[in-house]
């Protein structure tokens, strides 16, 4: 017989717990803003001149929110697109291989932005 | 027991059998909008790498996101962002347990709805001003 508290301290089927359930929601927390931030930068640089958009890049608090935004964008889709593809996949084969690839791609994008916007910012 | 034939058990109703409503396609609309915006996140990379690589590589996606495809895409983009931020919005209240009654649920689905399609283009509205555009 398990009492709740052996249940708490096994952490569920998977041993995490409730992590992932709260990471998706601090990073959610934290897109609001960020997402404000980016749909404001999208607007006031539509359709501007390359050194213009560069130049404001450069901007230490654009690119610390630009490099914030990404990365926690990049673990709450990681999460998102894990939750659906665990819903709807069955076949153990293709749901592993989808599962790595979400993370992959993740990855990717998240690392090619951030070396995007270092690379800005140091100005090579 | 392992060995007497398994009983059809009858399974949770899918989907289709249900009538369509307001909070379940907000519901599915928050999950299309979220996986959507994965494309959006690789178009996002896509231009800060051009800005990173010069000029040339930015007039290159420049013109992708200047054509008639691109401005639409960019537009479903902002929609999309703005629809699944405000859903989440709705979500953090719901954890907080507040928010969980038929009537709320059902004004929060259509702020959403409203609210997102009305912020978005008031967005491109300011976005168009801000290049000469009217």
């Amino acid at each position: 017989m398990a009492t709740p508290l052996k249940r708490v301290r096994g952490l569920g089927a998977a041993h995490h717990g409730t992590e992932t359930f709260w990471r998706q929601r601090l990073t959610a927390v934290a897109n609001v803003p960020l997402v404000i931030f980016l749909i404001w930068f999208l607007v006031a640089h539509v359709g501007a001149s390359y050194d213009k958009v560069k130049a404001c890049l450069s901007n230490p608090i654009v690119a610390v929110l630009m490099l914030a935004l990404i990365w926690s964008a990049a673990i709450h889709m990681r999460i998102g697109l894990r939750e659906i593809i665990e819903d709807y996949l069955h076949n153990k084969m293709c749901k592993t291989a989808s599962l790595m690839l979400v993370t992959f791609f993740a990855a990717l994008v998240g690392i090619a932005s951030t070396l995007a916007i270092l690379k800005i910012s140091f100005g090579s | 027991m392992t060995n007497r034939q398994e009983v059809k058990r009858p399974l949770s109703p899918h989907l289709q059998i249900y009538k369509p409503m307001l909070t379940m396609m907000m519901s599915i609309a928050h999950r299309i909008t979220g996986a959507a915006l994965a494309i959006g996140f690789a178009l996002l990379a896509w231009w800060l790498v051009a800005i990173s690589m010069g000029p040339e590589a930015y007039d290159c996606v420049q013109g992708f996101f200047g054509s008639l495809f691109g401005r639409a895409l960019l537009f479903a983009f902002t929609w999309a962002l703005i629809h699944h931020a405000l859903g989440g919005i709705r979500h953090l209240i719901w954890d907080t347990g507040t928010g969980l009654d038929t009537t709320t649920i059902e004004i929060f689905a259509l702020g959403t709805i409203i609210g997102s399609i009305v912020l978005t283009i008031l967005v491109w509205v300011i976005g168009y001003h801000q290049m000469g555009g009217f």
